[in-house]
């Protein structure tokens, strides 16, 4: 473990461009911290924190100059790993004939930085699916295989946050290249910085900072293991797949979608989802056709249409899908929750519906005696499958 | 060649021949010469066909399983992608990703009865299976094929129909839901027949494949006659946009129909099975 200060921090994204990379990060655009490309330690979102709420999120200026003192935006990395939009080939028709040409994988290299824990843990989980599933998305396995993450831990969880439940966070487990604790306050800016990789290791090598002491190292323990107790939402997961398996006619689901507008935010924000559609468009004189991939969501009505109809009608049948997907069925499809505890749909939900109210519900109903949300913390949970 | 390692990515096969199978159907054979595509399937698995620039369906396959470098689809035209395929021509083009999916397990029949009971256009996927049985049909105790349509003009593969029905080693029951005066088989749903035919219900594979409602009533007929739930297979459909499990559209409770299935086991999907809206 090494210290950083402000000047080391921004000679890493000096080197991270040198080296080819794109460098991605939170930054400030229209009233949210969203990802995007980043040039310096300056284009980072410094001294903004965030309120987020139900159906609410508030930026707010703090005049402290923190780099990373704010919780998820509405952004998550998929947009980088799993574009919301990909070209899967182009046609050709000529005289009767078709000619298909396939479309290159990119070669751009991402640089992602300030991944927070539950967010490593999705990329771990499209991991999962993507890569080590029947078949591979080989758009995917291009871009995961240069990938380099720097990773930032949570000091100060969010109000709608809940990875400790999930075993996420709010420290990284595995899978990032460079891991970061910022430390600020009154007296002192620093970074503290522990790598995971070998380009990890050569990055803090280029950056030649000083070793953290025992009793740095020591503090941070105890401020993570704080940062636990924090979570503005807790659920409990034990039992919860099962429960939600027997759910399906359960009246409950009445009351947890009435007020859904099935507008689909919560799957646009949630750093998992992962359905898409295709879309095939052609030019004018219908000589050249694209198939484009776009991101879709359960929430719309030709997801689950079949000739003869519309499967899934009403908004009830696509929040239980939805719900009962990522808490439950996902399990025996992947292996681990659909859920990372980030919080995304909460905060996004138009009309503030909240996933952890809902699991509780389940549970509440269950077993009414007992608490509903877990208070110790769960073990991390390894789920990210180091490619190459 | 990143190209062909995609499994996204359609291999372009030619229409080698083309036949109209009722005022609705029609069976198209493509041939496959592209090195990077498998040459065979399973009875049951199925392709995706893409029409260019109007989109990509997945068609089960109907052909001989044992005649290889040919695909073989029956397809109805009903909306926007099956209707432009059904205006191709021979020698013409089209995309095909495949073959995917789980399979009738044939095998698990041999020294039991095999009854199949299809309905519509569900005898396509189950004739390679039929062709399969027919080919090893020393391994079996009966062969019964309960087929229901709309009407005698929707009745699928006539012809072949009329020729396994002559078959001393196979019994074929027809039954369409409104007959006209020359129809000279069953009336009603294909269902009814099932207890009105003799097999070792104990020692019996069934493999169903038809319209939701109608596998629903043939599960339950299969039941009474206490076919075992093990034993007991269907075929089931779900919108899909990718059939390798990756775009979230097929799924049923925890199962990715195109991945999982479109093949199961009954006992395997029951309790994601005739729920409304699941
Ligand atoms: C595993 C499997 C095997 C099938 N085998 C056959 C077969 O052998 N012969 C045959 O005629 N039909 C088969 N079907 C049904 C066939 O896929 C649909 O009839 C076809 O998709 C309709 O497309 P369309 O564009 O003409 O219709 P539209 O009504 O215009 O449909 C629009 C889109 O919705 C989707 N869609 C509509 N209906 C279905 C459906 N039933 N299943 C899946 N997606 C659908 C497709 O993406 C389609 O392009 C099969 C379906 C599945 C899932
Ligand atoms: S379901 Fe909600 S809290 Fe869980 S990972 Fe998705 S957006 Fe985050
Ligand atoms: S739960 Fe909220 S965000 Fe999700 S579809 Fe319903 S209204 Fe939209």
């Amino acid at each position: 473990m090494v210290l950083l200060d402000r000047n080391t921090l921004n000679q890493m994204f000096e080197a991270l461009a040198e080296s080819g990379f794109t460098v991605i990060g939170p930054t400030v655009r229209d009233n949210a911290i969203v990802l995007d490309r980043v040039n310096s330690i300056n284009d980072l979102p410094v001294g903004w924190t965030d309120d987020q709420e139900r159906g609410a999120y508030r930026l707010k200026q703090e005049t402290a100059g923190a780099f990373f003192n704010f919780t998820n935006g509405p952004h998550s990395w998929k947009r980088f790993l799993y574009p919301p939009q990909l070209t899967l080939f182009n046609a050709r028709r000529r005289n009767g004939d078709i000619e298909l040409i396939p479309e290159k994988p990119t070669d751009e290299k991402f640089a992602l930085i300030g991944v927070r824990p539950c967010d490593l843990a999705a990329i771990g989980i499209h991991d999962r699916i993507f890569l080590k599933d029947h078949h591979v998305d080989t758009d995917y396995r291009e871009r995961r295989k240069n990938l380099f993450i720097v990773a930032v831990n949570c000091l100060n969880p969010g109000n709608t946050c809940f990875c400790t439940s999930m075993g996420t966070g709010p420290t990284a487990g595995t899978g990032y290249d460079l891991v970061l604790t910022e430390l600020f306050d009154e007296d002192q800016h620093h970074f503290l910085a522990g790598t995971g990789s070998v380009a990890g290791t050569k990055m803090l090598e280029k950056l030649s900072a000083p070793p953290a002491s025992p009793a740095l190292l020591h503090h941070c323990d105890e401020m993570l293991k704080e940062a636990a107790t924090k979570m503005g939402r807790n659920i409990r997961t034990d039992e919860l797949a099962d429960m939600l398996r027997e759910s399906f006619d359960d009246p409950y689901w009445q009351e947890a979608s009435a007020a859904c507008l099935s507008c689909g935010n919560c799957t646009m924000v949630c750093p998992t989802c992962f359905c898409a559609t295709v879309e095939d468009v052609t030019d004018l004189t219908g000589e050249t056709a694209t198939r484009v991939r776009r991101w879709d969501s359960c929430f719309n009505g030709e997801f689950s249409y079949i000739h003869g109809g519309i499967l899934r009608q009403s908004t009830l049948s696509r929040y239980r899908q939805w719900v009962t997907h990522k808490l439950s069925s996902w399990e025996e499809q992947f292996g681990s929750s659909g859920c990372v505890g980030c919080g995304r749909c909460i905060t996004w939900c138009p009309v503030g519906i909240d996933i952890t109210e809902v699991a509780g519900k389940f549970w509440e109903k269950k077993y009414p005696s007992r608490k509903k949300a877990a208070t110790k913390r769960q073990q991390p949970r390894e789920v990210l499958i180091p490619v190459n | 060649m990143i190209a062909y390692s995609n499994p996204m990515m359609p291999h372009l096969c030619r229409i080698n021949s083309r036949k109209k199978e009722t005022h609705d159907t029609f069976t198209i054979t493509l041939d496959v010469n592209d090195e990077e595509m498998s040459p065979v399937f399973r009875p049951g698995q199925f392709n995706m066909l893409y029409l260019y620039g109007v989109g990509e369906v997945p068609i089960s396959i109907s052909g001989h399983p044992q005649k290889t470098g040919k695909m073989v689809h029956t397809i109805r035209s009903c909306g926007t992608v099956t209707r432009g395929l059904a205006r191709l021509k021979s020698g013409m083009p089209v995309g095909v990703r495949g073959p995917f999916g789980s399979s009738w397990p044939v095998t698990h029949a041999y020294g039991r009865d095999l009854l199949i009971v299809a309905g519509g256009i569900g005898l396509a996927p189950l004739r390679p299976a039929i062709y399969q049985a027919l080919a090893h049909r020393k391994h079996f105790g009966k062969l019964i094929l309960l087929y229901g349509a709309r009407s005698p003009e929707d009745v699928l593969f006539y012809k072949e129909l009329q020729t396994w029905q002559k078959r001393s080693d196979m019994t074929v029951y027809l039954t369409v839901d409104h007959a006209i005066s020359d129809w000279d088989h069953h009336v009603g749903v294909v269902t009814n027949l099932i207890p009105r035919v003799n097999f070792d219900a104990d020692d019996t594979v069934a493999m169903v494949c038809g319209p939701e409602i109608m596998m629903r009533y043939a599960i339950m007929a299969l039941r009474n006659q206490e076919v075992p739930e093990n034993h007991i297979y269907l075929s089931m459909e779900r919108n899909m946009k990718c059939a390798i499990g990756l775009c979230g559209h097929c799924q049923l409770g925890p199962k990715f129909v195109c991945k999982d299935g479109p093949v199961f086991p009954y006992h395997r999907i029951a309790p994601y099975f005739n729920k409304r809206e699941i």
